[in-house]
């Protein structure tokens, strides 16, 4: 499993570097799936809308209706139902695509598990309402759709009277079906509108608009696809014969010819067996995650902790311990990734502390600051030269190892939000190295979502907590790098360490703590 | 330049992919020249077994509510259903009744393919309780177009099967 994610991950990253040099890291569309989705689904919801206020329900008229809508109307009907039917199947394509990613990224692990499940039966639901939306339009494809859809489901035991018999013969066929699938292709959009509403519920910030310069791109195509190729009827459904042959929507029909192929059972069975699959994935290993944890003593209820979590999984709640402050942070441990951006954001959580113990007011349960602090120390004495550097990148960053040298050394960090900006400060002004190079996931794509964006705005004093003025920049070197980017990320490191040669010698300011000295505050 | 003409190429791309598999490849579930005939009806066979009079003594063991003169099993018997085509047997089945406790109606749904042409079709079903033959027959000689779907239905309050 974890081969075929390295796979699929590199794989991604090569088309993500190709579509960040055409399109730009902001507006590089495989940064914005779910966004893009939600553009889709209002796309489909406003042209739907529209469309339902001409649409007539009867057998014959339903047909007749779209016929209109298409034709006579074709400005305004007839666009709207291409855009209607186009931006559905964007949906689909930007959807699976964003279930794709986010499983070869291994985005849905841990509590993330989720969000994954609920865009399980997103899936479930999306088609729904594509299939009911042919179905309505009673031409030749509604027509299989309902004959087929209804021969599936009356494969199941569960129904008294055959469903196919409604389309047996256009004597058995009632209009007032078609008033129930047309309630059902309103009803399941709006209950999906909800679902997707749970499944960003664990996520602070959540990206449900794509850039606007995006959206607007991918309107126009899809409005010059509707003008170009506008979307049309198959001829009037009729019962007394056999429609043997339909231009499919492959988006959302693929599994009508396994209908033909196999019973309506084994492709029951298969659905439910790729459905139940999907389900268990976030399960596949187990992970164990390193939760955050709050030490009340060194916690003032600053709530910068609740405001950088990128899952909701940090509150504030009114202070149990007596002492002067409003509030406390609590960690929802169910939400909790473990990504340790929080201790980034504490303002406790700063190796300059001498006169007491360093421990923060939130710290990752393994790999506590006072840890961290140790590691600088540690691993600064192995380093010789007079442009030392310290690596700071993410454990779902690319392999740094062949960067390490007698000059340089690597951390590895949860993410890169982890690091709290007074480190950048203790390493450079205490001369524990000349330079440190921050990298992680690929830019615009940070694995815990706002790691890498919440560390440049507190190293460009955007965002609190700042990195002090004292700290010379140019010391300092961003390269967010994907695992696609390693022969970059040498190069960044190459042309860094020269800067570094070219500028005076750091004149280290007050006593660098004594290891020795963090050594027995860890023990 | 090169990036808008990139971006051109994606997005046409994407709408490219979107339009024509929105509607493209056909697919051709059946041969044109074929023609189907469809059989689909639901009908509830017999109870499995007759009613019968419950005695005094058995009676009298049951609370006031319960006792009911005769006792009136639920289960029905499948159906027995056979479709010839031109003397050759085509389907033959027994079809269950539907519900936990096989009360309920038994459903048959199934589709003959042929070429166009004339048919003699004959139907047959048993759903009564007895061993041998049939409680309803057709017999009919049909000539289908290719293409054309011929319905054999079931009502029983009309004399049983028809072609619709």
């Amino acid at each position: 499993m974890q081969a075929v994610k390295r796979i699929g991950r590199y794989a991604f990253e090569r088309f993500e570097s190709l579509f960040d040099t055409i399109f730009g890291v902001q507006h590089n569309p495989l940064y914005h799936l779910g966004a893009l989705g939600w553009f889709f689904y209002w796309i489909v919801a406003v042209s739907g809308i529209y469309l339902y206020i001409f649409f007539d329900t009867g057998v014959h008229q339903a047909y007749e209706s779209v016929e209109y809508l298409t034709y006579t109307q074709w400005y305004a009907g007839g666009i709207a139902r291409s855009l209607h039917r186009y931006a559905s199947d964007a949906l689909i394509i930007v959807m699976l695509l964003h279930l794709l990613r986010e499983f070869m990224m291994d985005r849905l692990r841990g509590p993330r598990w989720f969000s994954w499940v609920i865009g399980i039966a997103i899936l479930w639901l999306v088609f729904a309402c594509g299939i009911t939306g042919y179905w309505i339009v009673w031409d030749k494809l509604a027509q299989y759709v309902a004959i087929a859809s209804s021969e599936w489901l009356d494969s199941l035991p569960l129904f008294g009277q055959s469903i196919a018999r409604n389309f047996l013969h256009d004597s058995t066929l009632s209009g007032r079906f078609f008033s129930l699938m047309v309630f059902i292709h309103i009803a399941v959009p709006l209950i999906l509108l909800f679902i997707l509403w749970v499944h960003i519920q664990r996520m602070t910030q959540a990206d449900v608009n794509p850039p606007k310069a995006l959206a607007l791109s991918v309107f126009a195509a899809l409005l010059v696809l509707s003008l170009i190729y506008p979307a049309e009827s198959q001829g009037p459904a009729d019962l007394s014969r056999v429609t043997s042959s339909v231009g499919l929507d492959w988006f959302y029909m693929a599994v009508y010819p396994l209908i033909d192929l196999f019973s309506g059972l084994t492709v029951w069975a298969m659905a439910g067996l790729a459905t139940v699959l999907l389900f268990i994935l976030p399960w596949i290993p187990r992970k164990k995650t390193s939760l955050a944890v709050v030490d009340l003593e060194n916690c003032n209820g600053c709530s910068r902790c609740a405001l950088d979590c990128p899952f909701s999984a940090i509150a504030m709640r009114p202070r149990s311990d007596g002492s002067p402050f409003a509030q406390e942070a609590v960690v929802l441990s169910s939400k909790c990734v473990g990504c340790g951006i929080c201790v980034g954001a504490c303002p406790t959580a700063t190796p300059f502390r001498r006169h007491s113990a360093l421990i923060a007011g939130i710290e990752l349960s393994d790999h506590p600051v006072m840890q961290l602090r140790q590691q600088v120390m540690q691993t600064s004495e192995g380093l010789t030269g007079s442009t030392r550097i310290l690596i700071f990148n993410c454990a779902t960053g690319p392999d740094l190892g062949a960067l390490r040298d007698n000059a340089t050394a690597v951390l590895t960090l949860s993410c890169i939000g982890q690091l709290p900006p007074p480190f950048l400060d203790f390493i450079i002004t205490r001369g524990f190295a000349e330079g440190v190079l921050l990298t992680g996931c690929r830019e615009g794509d940070c694995h815990y979502r706002l790691g890498s964006r919440w560390s440049k705005q507190r190293i460009a004093r955007e965002r609190d907590p700042y990195l002090r003025e004292r700290v010379p920049r140019e010391r300092l070197e961003i390269f967010w790098a994907g695992v696609d980017q390693s022969s970059e990320l040498s190069s960044r490191l190459r042309a860094f360490r020269q800067r570094l040669a070219q500028l005076d010698p750091v004149r280290a300011k007050g006593r660098p703590p004594d290891p020795t000295e963090a050594a027995a505050e860890n023990a | 330049m090169l990036k808008l003409a990139g971006q051109l190429a994606a997005f046409a791309l994407f709408a490219l992919a979107v339009g024509y598999f929105s509607a493209s490849p056909q697919y051709n579930y059946m041969a044109a020249d074929k023609a189907l005939i469809k059989m689909n009806f639901s009908h509830a066979g017999q109870p499995t077994q007759a009613c019968r009079k419950v005695t005094q003594a058995e009676l009298d063991q049951l609370a006031p509510n319960m006792r009911k003169p005769m006792d009136c099993p639920r289960e029905r018997v499948a159906l027995l259903v056979e479709v010839k085509i031109n003397g050759e047997s085509k389907f033959k089945r027994a079809v269950p009744p539907s519900g936990i406790a096989r009360d309920g109606a038994a459903t048959v749904y199934e589709k003959f393919e042929l070429a166009e042409g004339t048919y003699a079709v004959s139907v047959a079903m048993r759903d009564s309780r007895r061993e041998q033959g049939y409680d309803y027959i057709m017999q009919k000689e049909v000539s289908i177009e290719a293409g054309q779907v011929l319905v054999i239905d079931f009502e029983a309050e009309t004399g049983g099967f028809k072609f619709l």
